[in-house]
Formats: structure tokens, C-alpha cells, sequence
């Protein structure tokens, strides 16, 4: 009864194709808002933050870099892992160098960074494409974790080959380092998201978006339309590679707070958000919250079950957690390419005529 | 220019030569798939490319949308020699066009592809798009604008939210001269705009053409196989068999030219 169009009239072009044109949908966004940044930081505490909240946040900026250039500009990535550690490790090396500038400005430029070496690990990509470049994407993952394990300037020459993130304040509260209370990394993280989620769905509706659709969806009928396709793949593998980085340096700094680069940007973590991507919907900046949602909250919600509530041994929980990730990412390829944001999409065209289908 | 044009059957003034094609000749390895055609489109003119299977049209038309660079020959585009270029250049020199097995992006809607096609004239940059209040908004609105002019034009209005994957064969053709026409190009191309359709589809399709032809003033370049809309669309037809042209001219001067009816029907060998 609440999901309806009938008398909402657009009247201009720009309402038209507002991001949200049903009432209802820019009503539940706004609560959605104001739910994250109102209620959220006053009841959350340690285990939530740690456990669900920031690595969610974190993990959805990535997932929506992979999207931009997975999801809408078609080219496969398998160096988000990679990708993520030369965010983390800008983000140190800047932190350390000049410790007297704000971390936010740290982790921008750590995105600013990461877009570069994206652009230029993305060359390929003019040549080669579908699984050729995901080979060649991950040599650039495997190079970059190389590169950060082996020159020691990386980590500052420390002995442990670890980084290590220093405390650092925003309006006089701690966000990194031991010290830092919950509310503040989970707001700080908030911030970055829906920053990062603006910026990519504004990208994605205007004419470069398209250009990126174009190059997906056909690369030769792209170009004869004006498409230069050297200039939409490496914006979209810089655009995608900013926000990777973002998450990196976020991940690093205010989520783990020490990090080895093999260890906490193997090639795992470009699968894991390659499958967030690939379960939430290729092609959608929801779909990249629905993945990462989904994919931080299912471990979470299997131990409770598995280890809390049933007493299985943790062991035996988390290998099957590998299981059934698995066989939902067979069941999604086959039965719903196009992921959560899809049945979203199909529930949503279900309400509108609820109750009366026709 | 320096030649005035022509005045056709029904009464339309042809301009100058548009574009020169100048002793074009075409290669893939040892294969000449065109061999030494020179051709001039004139400006609003109709102008059809015909000929039986592999005479080498298609290749033709690449030729002029820079898919393919001649190995000898030169492009003259408004009096000026064309250098080699890739097809997004031509794209923005004001040449459009369609393909003969349907090029539609699959998975925007009918109004991104049409959007699609005003992308030559949209400038903001990555910083202002990513703003988007402001120029990016503005420009998006004006090329909205234009757009949806063509929508109207074309009679696509029922389905501009659709997903192209979903209309039928005749639409996505429909939507397809949507996207060229969106770049409001100066030279259109159509290859076979008519394949695979029924008698009415092809009806609205030449009316579509004849309407571009005269509201815009575009001119087209097709090639069709149906013998009877291009005699009754063209103002010249160019006959091309085997990578040669064997005839150039109005419909009538084709239909009585002895060399193409021998390349239509054949030669009794006596």
C-alpha cells in the first residue's frame, strides 16, 4: 500500500532520474540515514563494531570499487586484494611522514594513490580481455603483496615486516590505534561510505557511467558511438582502485590496526569481495552492500548458530562456512546472475502492485 | 565546392560532395575485398550501396566509420583528406551509424542507449559528474532534452525504461537508429536497417528514413538487399560485385545498367 507511483508526476527531467523516483523508496534511504549516523553510534558496542559493523563498511567501499569496474565497465579484477594493500600501505607510509595532517586527508590520498597504480596495472586491459586480464590483474596482486613484504621502506624497515598504525585523532577523538572507541571507528567508516556510495552513484548515472555500460555491454558498438575505450577503462580502473583504497587504508588503520601484507591481502580477500560482488549484483552500487552484508554477517551468524546454539566444534563450523559459500556463490551464478540487488529489484516490482497483481 | 548539387526526382536540392571516397582499395592478407572504388556521397542525399553477398558493402562502410584503414585510397570529408583514424574519432568528426546484426547495449535501458549516443557532446568532467548538482546535472537535462526529442521522433516512448534484452527485433532496430540519430550526426550509415523484417516493419522503417532525411537533413548511406526500397528510398545507388564497382547512379540508370543485371541474375555462358 506504501509502494506506490500512482499520482507522484515528474514534471522535470532531473526528477525523472533521481536516484530514488518513488517516494516511498527516498523516504526509507533518509531512514536508513539517519538510523546509521543517530541511533547506531549510541548503542553500538566493542564485539558489533569488530565484528560486523566496521568490516561491513570497510568491505562495502571495496566491493563497490570492484563494481564500478567489474560490475558496470565488465572488466574482471582479481587484484582487489593488491589493490587494498597499496591503500593501507600509502596510507602508513603517509601517516608516519606527516604525522601532523588529519588522518581523513591520509586516507583520501592513499585513494589518490591507489588510483594511480590502478590506472597503470589496468594498460592491459586495452589488449587483453575476460579471463586474460584476470590472470594479468593477478600478477598485479601477487606482485604488490611481493613488492610490500620484500622492500622494507614500505614498513618503515620495523622487524616484525608488520605496519602498525599510530594512534591519530579526528576533533579530538582517537580513531585509530588501541584507544579508539567503537562509535568513533564505526562513525568514521560510515562517513567514508556513504562518500564513497555518492560519489560512485553519481559517476555511474552521467555520461562516464554510460561510457563504462558502453564498454561492457559491447565494445565495438562503444566506440563507434564516440566511446574512446583507452579513456573508459582507465578511468574505471583508476575509479574503481580510489575507492579500493579507501578501504585498504581503512581496513588497515582503523579496523585491524597492524598488518602483514600476505596475511591480510592475500589473494583471499580479492575472491571474497570478487563473491560480494558477484552474490549482491554486478552492476549495482546496492548490490555492493547487499554482498558485503551478506558475506560478513553469514560467518557471524553461523557460529551463533553452529558453535553457540548447536555446540559444534569451530573448526567443523568454519570449514563448512566455506561450504556453503560456495555453493550459494554455484547457486547464484545459475539461478540469479545478477545477485541480491536482482530479487530486490524483482520484490520491489512485486510491491508495486501489490495486493492487486494483474 | 565547387559543383552545386543536383535537384532530385521529387523536387529535394543535393548539396556539395560530403564525402569523397577516392580509388579506395582494400585488403585482408592476400584477399582484396575492395579493389580501387571511388564514390562521392552528397550532402542531404540518400545515397544506397548494393550488391550481392560479399561484394564487399559492409566492408565498405567500416572503411568509412574507421573500423578498417584503406591499404590505398583516400577518405575526402568536407573537402579535407581524412587520415587514418580509430572509430571514435570518425564518431566525433559527425558520423554515425547503425550495424546489420543488431549493437545495442543489452543491459541499459532504451533511454541509456539512446543517452549513449549524445556522449560525443557531453563534457563535464570526472570531478563535476561526481559532484553532480550543478554542470553535470545541467548538461545531463540539456541532452535529456534532445533525446527524448528523438524518442518522440521514433515513436519509442512506451519503452524508454525497458531494458533493450527485452523488446522485440523490430524496436531494438528502432532503438538502434534512436542511438545515431541521438549524435544528430551529419553522415548517417545504416547497414541493412531492413534485414529480418516483415512488410509493414519495413514500411515504418523507410518512413523513418525518409523523415530523418527530411526533418534533419542527415545524410544516409544505406545498404539494403530489398530491391524495392532501395529503388524507391535512394536518390543514387552505388552497384558493387565482388570489391568492384559496376555501377553508380540514379535508380533508373542502375536498373537498365547491363553489367549489374548480369550481376543480379546472372550470365548465360554460351
Amino acid at each position: 500500500m506504501l509502494y506506490r507511483e500512482a499520482g507522484d508526476f515528474k514534471t522535470s527531467y532531473p526528477e525523472d532520474s533521481q536516484t530514488f523516483p518513488i517516494a516511498f523508496d527516498r523516504w526509507r534511504y533518509w531512514a536508513v540515514l539517519a538510523i546509521a549516523f543517530l541511533v547506531i553510534p549510541f548503542v553500538i558496542n566493542d564485539y558489533w563494531a569488530s565484528s560486523l559493523m566496521v568490516p561491513f563498511l570497510i568491505y562495502a567501499i571495496a566491493a563497490i570499487g570492484l563494481n564500478i569496474l567489474t560490475g558496470y565497465c565488465g572488466q574482471v579484477s582479481l587484484g582487489t586484494g593488491g589493490f587494498m594493500a597499496v591503500g593501507a600501505y600509502a596510507c602508513y607510509k603517509l601517516m608516519t611522514a606527516f604525522p601532523d595532517v588529519n588522518i581523513v586527508f591520509h586516507v583520501l590520498l592513499a585513494g589518490g594513490i591507489t588510483a594511480a597504480v590502478g590506472a597503470a596495472f589496468g594498460l592491459p586491459s586495452l589488449r587483453i580481455k575476460g579471463f586474460y586480464l584476470a590472470v594479468a590483474t593477478l600478477a598485479a596482486q601477487f606482485f604488490l603483496v611481493w613488492l610490500f613484504n620484500k622492500v622494507a621502506w614500505f614498513y618503515n624497515y620495523s622487524a616484525s615486516g608488520q605496519i602498525n598504525a599510530p594512534e591519530r585523532f579526528i576533533f579530538g577523538t582517537a580513531v585509530t590505534g588501541p584507544s579508539a572507541p567503537a562509535w568513533a571507528q564505526y562513525l568514521v567508516c560510515l562517513v567514508f561510505v556513504t562518500f564513497c556510495a555518492v560519489l560512485a552513484r553519481n559517476l555511474t548515472r552521467g555520461s562516464l557511467g554510460r561510457s563504462w555500460m558502453a564498454i561492457r555491454d559491447m565494445d565495438i558498438a562503444a566506440e563507434i558511438i564516440g566511446v574512446n575505450p583507452l579513456k573508459a577503462k582507465l578511468t574505471a580502473f583508476a575509479v574503481s582502485s580510489f575507492f579500493i583504497g579507501i578501504s585498504g587504508a581503512l581496513f588497515f588503520a582503523v579496523y585491524l590496526g597492524a598488518v602483514e601484507a600476505g596475511d591480510s591481502f592475500g589473494i583471499t580477500k580479492s575472491f571474497l569481495v570478487l563473491f560480494m560482488v558477484i552474490l549482491g549484483g554486478l552492476g549495482s552500487i546496492f548490490g555492493s552492500f547487499a554482498g558485503a552484508a551478506f558475506l560478513v554477517i553469514l560467518p557471524v551468524f553461523l557460529k551463533i548458530i553452529g558453535v553457540d546454539v548447536l555446540g559444534w566444534p569451530t573448526e567443523m563450523v568454519a570449514h563448512l562456512q566455506l561450504v556453503i559459500v560456495g555453493a550459494l556463490i554455484m547457486f547464484f551464478l545459475i539461478k540469479e546472475p545478477h545477485g541480491l540487488a536482482q530479487l530486490w529489484r524483482l520484490a520491489k516490482e512485486k510491491l508495486r502492485l501489490w495486493p492487486f497483481p494483474y | 565546392m565547387l559543383d552545386e548539387g543536383y535537384v532530385t526526382a521529387d523536387g529535394r536540392q543535393i548539396g556539395g560532395v560530403m564525402m569523397d571516397m577516392r580509388g579506395i582499395t582494400l585488403r585482408f592478407g592476400g584477399v582484396e575485398a575492395i579493389k580501387n572504388i571511388s564514390f562521392d556521397i552528397r550532402e542531404g542525399e540518400i545515397r544506397a550501396i548494393i550488391g550481392p553477398n560479399g561484394a564487399g558493402k559492409s566492408s565498405m562502410l567500416n572503411v568509412i566509420s574507421g573500423f578498417y584503414n584503406p591499404q590505398e585510397g583516400e577518405v575526402w570529408f568536407h573537402g579535407k583528406r581524412r587520415p587514418p583514424m580509430k572509430p571514435f574519432q570518425v564518431a566525433r568528426q559527425g558520423i554515425a551509424r547503425t550495424f546489420q546484426n543488431i549493437a545495442l547495449f543489452e543491459g541499459m535501458t532504451v533511454l541509456d542507449n539512446v543517452m549513449t549516443g549524445r556522449l560525443t557532446q557531453m563534457k563535464s568532467g570526472m570531478l563535476a559528474q561526481a559532484i553532480w548538482k550543478g554542470k553535470a546535472e545541467r548538461e545531463e537535462t540539456a541532452n535529456r532534452e534532445v533525446v527524448e526529442k528523438i524518442i518522440d521522433f521514433l515513436e519509442i516512448q512506451a519503452i524508454r525504461k525497458t531494458p533493450v534484452g527485452r523488446l522485440p527485433y523490430g524496436l531494438k532496430k528502432r532503438v538502434e537508429l534512436a542511438r545515431a540519430l541521438a549524435a544528430e550526426p551529419k553522415l548517417l550509415l545504416l547497414d541493412e536497417p531492413m534485414a529480418g523484417m516483415n512488410v509493414e516493419e519495413k514500411e515504418d522503417m523507410s518512413r523513418f528514413i525518409l523523415d530523418v532525411n527530411d526533418e534533419f537533413g542527415t545524410t544516409i548511406a544505406l545498404i539494403e538487399h530489398d530491391m524495392g526500397v532501395v529503388m524507391d528510398l535512394s536518390d543514387r545507388v552505388v552497384v558493387m560485385d565482388y570489391g568492384r564497382k559496376i555501377g553508380d547512379g540514379t535508380p533508373d540508370e542502375v536498373r537498365n545498367n547491363q553489367e549489374v543485371i548480369d550481376a543480379y541474375l546472372g550470365v548465360a555462358h554460351d
